[in-house]
């Protein structure tokens, strides 16, 4: 029941993007169609999974033991830059057409703030690995939903009749800030 | 004096033509969240710039030290250092504004303005320009967070600062997330609406 709770939370009512503001970026530039924003969704699922186990592992065999928690932010972040390269290089060797799919949004993932957000959240929310990674995974799916929802909204935008200074990314707000609305509507869910 | 002008322009390129949320719309992740009050996105603003102050000069000062090829691990570890000193700071000098702004002050490291103008004008300019690039687009971010947070705090709950100016119930969903998305949006479309407007009339 617990793990159903965080999922739904994650998902849907406290949405990384829609209610934390976690990877905004990637939300808005790579959400121009609907194709794309599956492959980033899927990009994203799948690397802050792994980094969240990897840095989960770091904070508790690495960081707690030898009482150094004040270089979290350093070496969180040279993990997910490493581990980004080291999934793009294997993702290359075993399977091709993954990486063919989701190799050109792999090195933008470094800098998307939700990999480096959940991994914080889950040490100050002291889950154990296995609610870790639930939480991650959820997390993840919160994520490719609000991408693919918005990119289709976006798709239909293109074709609307806006002033000039509304046009891109002013109308894409607005719309960002309806389907924020909408998602808050799950609120009594759990 | 010359280059007296080319410092000034070097520093105001960063508050109005090259504004970094209004205009590059870079660091958004922080400017929504962060912004439900003035103080706040003050707050988060002053943080960022000390970290791209200082980023930005000790990169332009080790710049050809880094060997091209490990450039922006190595610029990330400069950055990280950096917001792990503000993080300890904000801890012991300002603890109600470290809880306040929670998760986004270790995500200062993401941003992507501190990289962005690592990589792409201190990592190539010299020290002082450097210094007054980071100073100038640290203040042009700072003051989109406040003037953001303003807007939202005084139609959400009717205050300013902290500051009450009319009693009552504002309109709640502007300090919500709904509300940071559509401020954003129309002070973006206010902007483009200024230039187009300006442009126009030259």
């Amino acid at each position: 029941m617990d793990y159903l709770i965080i999922i739904i939370s994650a998902i849907f009512i406290n949405n990384i993007v829609l209610a934390k503001f976690l990877g905004i970026c990637p939300f808005l530039g790579v959400s121009k169609n609907t194709s794309t924003a599956v492959g980033m969704g899927a990009a994203v699922i799948f690397v802050i999974t792994i980094a969240t186990i990897i840095t989960y592992l770091v904070q508790h065999y690495l960081l707690i033991p030898f009482n150094i928690g004040y270089m979290q932010t350093v070496t969180y972040i040279l993990v997910i830059a490493f581990l980004v390269q080291v999934v793009e290089i294997i993702m290359k060797k075993v399977s091709p057409e993954l990486y063919q799919a989701l190799g050109v949004y792999l090195p933008l993932i470094t800098t998307n703030c939700a990999i480096l957000g959940v991994a914080i959240l889950v040490i100050q929310q002291e889950f154990n690995l296995i609610k870790s990674v639930v939480f991650a995974v959820a997390n993840g799916l919160g994520f490719m939903l609000a991408i693919i929802i918005f990119s289709s909204l976006r798709e239909q935008l293109d074709t609307a009749d806006l002033p000039e200074y509304m046009q891109g990314v002013p109308a894409a707000l607005i719309t960002a800030s309806i389907l924020s609305m909408a998602f808050m509507g799950f609120a009594g869910l759990v | 004096m010359a280059t007296n002008i080319k410092h000034k322009e070097n520093f105001l390129k960063g508050i109005v033509r090259e504004n970094p949320v209004f205009v590059l719309l870079l660091g958004l992740c922080p400017t929504l969240g962060v912004t439900s009050s003035a103080l706040n996105g003050l707050g988060m603003g002053v943080a960022t710039v000390f970290v791209l102050v200082m980023s930005n000069l000790v990169v332009s000062l080790i710049k050809n030290l880094i060997p091209d090829k490990v450039r922006i691990p190595a610029f990330i570890v400069i950055i990280a250092s950096f917001v792990t000193v503000v993080q300890l700071l904000m801890e012991a000098y300002t603890p109600a504004l470290y809880d306040q702004l929670g998760l986004f002050i270790p995500l200062i490291v993401v941003n992507c303005i501190v990289l962005g103008r690592a990589e792409a004008f201190a990592s190539r300019n010299s020290v002082v320009s450097s210094l007054i690039d980071g100073l100038g687009m640290g203040v042009g971010f700072t003051m989109a967070l406040t003037l953001l947070g303003a807007i939202r705090e005084l139609l959400g709950s009717l205050s300013i600062f902290g500051l009450q100016l009319i009693e009552g119930d504002g309109m709640l969903v502007f300090i919500l997330a709904p509300g940071a998305f559509i401020t954003l949006g129309f002070l973006i479309a206010l902007m483009n609406w200024l230039k187009n407007r300006s442009a126009t009339t030259k």
